[in-house]
């Protein structure tokens, strides 16, 4: 098999949230897009939070990755995220509700953290995007 | 017979106090349990992150800077004490406070002025009462560690040491050896200093966008990580403590009780005798 697939591992501060053969992964990188294909170079990368899809002989999959960053080494994909979830775990219903609750902060601007009120839009924007993109 | 029934009231009392404790040492056993759980949980997280920055610090040699990294004139530091909210831990509290204290006198002995941020109440009753100032306070800290209550924290710190509100901020919490002890341990966690590893030259990665946006992406997380484990070992050894205190409560509950049950049949075998004795000089006074 070697040469043919990577080894996927999201790992987050509570535990290794996927742990997985697959055959190619796509990432939301700060710069936009990446596709990370078997032997690829030695990488570190820096994310956004969004949607993370990778492949495997049993199908695609999708998961939501909070930011962090992602390791590439010796056909080893590590990505270290504050937090991550399978998208048959996101709670689309609270997503939608943390987007309208950031999207009323930021129209108000007043008194509020501009910052962690953007961040936590775009967290809910991801989980959205995530459970979206699988369908 | 008064004595007696004193004795036995006392016995029960006792009792109860032990059904308490006994009660309070299973919580504290399951808690340590699952908080252990997650310790062992975050390793991998852990290690990970060091070793991927170290790498990351080799390969950018000197060129390493980051607000975060930035080393500046100590005027006022910030000691970030974790605590427990509840007592009936032993000594555990006590033991944190006289390291947290030792080092806020060394950092004062240096010129500089003390800032608390207290995450537990008994940290903030200690400090209250020795007369310094808390600047934020943690009082909601979740018993199984999360890290949402370390992102708190760590933002916290984060932006008080950019704003140059600290200089220096150090975590003083108690390392989890075994239930049976916990080591107070202080630790500067900011400016970060990274990581030597043994392996530092390793790969030749590719930085995307660029080794500086990388680093000051993972910064951040590093010092959550820090707040998440020292938070994690606090709560370890809170629990450990508080079931070994629990422990040789209960143990000295049952020593007591016995102690009790022997004065209780002696009391009651006196009365007994007494009462015997009584019916026999009165019959005799009869004869």
């Amino acid at each position: 098999m070697a040469g043919n697939t990577l080894k996927l591992e999201i790992i987050t501060p509570e535990c290794v949230t996927v742990s997985d053969e697959s055959t190619s992964i796509v990432l939301n990188a700060i710069d936009g897009y990446l596709g990370i294909w078997p032997n690829h170079a030695p990488m570190i990368a820096g994310l956004r939070p969004g949607a993370l899809h990778y492949s495997t002989t049993g199908g695609d999959k999708y998961v939501f990755v909070s930011g962090g960053f992602v390791e590439v080494s010796d056909n080893v994909v590590s990505i270290i995220a504050p937090s991550a979830e399978r998208v048959e775990d996101i709670d689309l219903a609270r997503a939608e509700a943390a987007k309208k609750r950031a999207e009323e902060r930021l129209k108000n601007r007043d008194n509020i953290d501009v910052a962690r009120a953007q961040a936590a839009l775009a967290r809910a924007l991801g989980r959205i995007n995530t459970v979206n993109e699988s369908k | 017979m008064a004595n007696a029934r004193e004795i036995k009231r006392r016995m029960r009392s006792v009792k109860n106090t032990q059904q308490i404790t006994k009660a309070m040492k299973m919580v504290s056993a399951s808690k340590l349990r699952r908080a252990q759980g997650t310790v062992i949980a975050a390793r991998p997280y852990k290690n990970k992150l060091k070793e991927v920055l170290s790498r990351l610090v080799a390969s950018m040699g000197n060129n390493a800077s980051d607000p975060l990294l930035e080393v500046r004139e100590v005027k006022r530091v910030g000691f970030v004490v974790f605590a427990s909210n509840k007592g009936l831990a032993g000594g555990y509290n006590f033991n944190i406070m006289k390291k947290a204290l030792e080092e806020v006198h060394q950092a004062e002995s240096r010129g500089a002025e003390i800032g608390i941020v207290a995450v537990g109440k008994k940290t903030r009753e200690f400090f209250t009462k020795n007369g310094y100032t808390i600047d934020y306070e943690f009082m909601e800290v979740n018993d199984i560690p999360n890290s949402v209550d370390a992102g708190a924290i760590s933002k916290t710190i984060k932006s008080a040491y950019i704003s140059g509100q600290y200089d220096e901020v150090h975590i003083v919490y108690a390392e989890f050896i075994s239930a049976m002890s916990q080591v107070p341990t202080s630790v500067k966690v900011l400016p970060i200093t990274t990581p030597q590893s043994e392996s530092a030259e390793g790969l030749d990665y590719i930085y995307e966008p660029s080794p500086a946006e990388v680093l000051s992406q993972i910064l951040p997380l590093y010092l959550a990580n820090q707040v998440f484990s020292a938070l994690n070992e606090a709560k370890a050894g809170e629990h450990g403590a508080r079931m070994t205190a629990m422990t040789s409560a209960t143990d000295n509950a049952t020593e007591l009780l016995s102690k009790l049950d022997l004065s209780y049949n002696r009391a009651r075998q006196a009365a007994i005798t007494n009462e015997i004795t009584e019916i026999v000089g009165g019959v005799n006074a009869l004869n």
